[in-house]
């Protein structure tokens, strides 16, 4: 097994361990986008949507450890790689300038990262890990987001998700070795769409839910 | 008439790899515009060897932009501002009267300063005696035709193949990252029949080097491939990529 580590282990097996969890979390995004486009279906609908995916049982409890394990290999591998090209430039440059290669994204990719992983911790503690014996799952998001604080928090948190995706997405094809004249331009492009989707779908959830609640 | 600009330098002088480096600063008077880069620095070191100072000690070689070995980060771009040239044909009429140029050498850890903007690239040639080549028997001169390969495929091994190993993908990186140069001495080999019987082997060992020589992670920034000189495109990463996880994965190579 020691290929296996070699492999994985080597600058660009980290690359890989970071694309395919974070493909996975794009994947992720799309369901969990789609199951929250019930709240525009009012209170009933949200909740029945929860309870039909609580239902589920076994099969959730699967998908969470999947996804905690994805989780933790890109926190991990991210967190590595992160100390590690700190290291690889240990004299900076006294003058700075981008050859314009760089975008937002993936300029402040650690810094996006670091951020979601604790916005994740602060989202489960609020919505996941909560009692829910005596209140409904929609009355739980729309008490939390009629304080102001908590919707400019997650407006704020969303476009920081979609400025980590917009680079995040077409670099996991470039290190999977899926770069193709063709398709390369479709891939950024659609890096870019998912961006905003993600963006203005996940952020203006909550400024939704204020206004009605 | 020829026209003549006065530049101020802010060169970073370090006697040798030990000791501390900083910054000094020059006064580049009179300089023709026709001038390349590293023809005003030898105005620059022509005055100073005049005054009885040690002059800036540089790398250059062919100055002819095909060698590799020139290179200097100026105003935070290697091999200065201009796109697809190495410094020796970056020429002072892309400078105005009274600029401020700062000028300091490739940084990574792999790079060494040796002296003042002379830096140690040697972490590169152990990158390509890991398997930057391809095992020939000798013999008779085989036949130019002998084995068909499409235009499409020359052309791609050629542009990979244009590759100078000046070092300025690293020096560019934000994580000095060597990955656009060793994926263009892999691609250039592996699009090649010659190159196949090796190919797992060859991409293997590089990147193990690589890792080793202390370069960082490349996280897909582009600033490599904005910045080359022989504009190698990022295509040649994704290339290596898939030829590190056919090899890692799918071939006996351990």
């Amino acid at each position: 097994m020691s290929w296996f580590v070699n492999t994985l282990g080597s600058s660009i097996g980290k690359k890989l361990m970071m694309a395919i969890s974070g493909l996975s979390f794009c994947g992720f995004l799309v369901a969990h986008l789609a199951g929250n486009l019930f709240i525009y279906g009012g209170r009933d609908a949200f909740n029945s949507y929860a309870t039909h995916l609580h239902s589920l049982g076994p099969l959730v409890t699967i998908a969470e450890l999947g996804l905690l394990t994805m989780a933790l290999i890109h926190v991990l591998t991210g967190a590595t790689l992160f100390y590690e090209n700190l290291q690889s430039r240990p004299q900076r440059y006294a003058v700075n300038k981008s050859a314009g290669g760089r975008t937002i994204g993936s300029a402040t990719m650690p810094y996006t990262g670091a951020f979601l992983l604790l916005f994740v911790i602060f989202h489960l503690l609020n919505f996941h890990f909560v009692d829910k014996t005596h209140i409904t799952i929609f009355d739980i998001v729309s008490k939390s987001f009629s304080h102001p604080a908590y919707v400019v928090f997650y407006v704020l948190a969303m476009i920081i998700a979609g400025i980590h995706v917009s680079h995040g997405l077409w670099s996991a094809f470039q290190t999977l070795g899926a770069n193709h004249p063709k398709y390369m331009p479709v891939i950024m492009m659609l890096s870019l769409v998912f961006s905003l989707i993600v963006g203005i779908g996940f952020g203006f959830l909550p400024i939704y839910i204020s206004l009605i609640a | 008439m020829t026209k003549t600009i006065n530049l101020t330098l802010k060169v970073w002088r370090q006697p040798s790899t030990e000791s501390k480096g900083g910054f000094e600063t020059y006064q580049a008077s009179d300089i023709s515009t026709d001038m390349s880069f590293l023809e005003m620095l030898d105005v620059v070191n022509e005055k100073l060897t005049m005054d009885g100072k040690e002059p800036i000690a540089f790398d250059h070689d062919c100055r002819e932009g095909i060698c590799g070995q020139c290179g200097s980060v100026v105003n935070g771009r290697a091999h200065g501002p201009e796109k697809g040239t190495t410094l020796c044909q970056l020429h002072m009429r892309h400078f105005s009267d009274g600029d401020t140029i700062a000028i300091e050498p490739f940084r990574a850890r792999a790079f060494k300063v040796l002296k003042d903007l002379m830096v140690d690239r040697s972490a590169l040639d152990k990158v390509i005696q890991a398997g930057g080549y391809v095992s020939v028997n000798t013999g008779g001169t085989p036949d130019a035709n002998a084995i068909p390969i499409s235009k499409e495929i020359a052309d791609k091994a050629m542009d990979a193949a244009a590759c100078i190993g000046c070092g300025a993908c690293v020096a560019a990186c934000p994580n000095a990252s060597a990955m656009l140069f060793v994926s263009a001495k892999v691609s250039q080999l592996a699009l090649l029949p010659q190159g196949r019987p090796e190919a797992a082997r060859r991409v293997t060992a590089m990147v193990r080097t690589m890792d080793k020589m202390g370069f960082g992670n490349c996280s897909n920034e582009r600033e490599c491939e904005a910045e080359c000189p022989k504009e190698i495109s990022i295509t040649n990463i994704a290339r290596m990529n898939r030829e590190f996880f056919k090899a890692g994965f799918f071939s006996a190579t351990k």
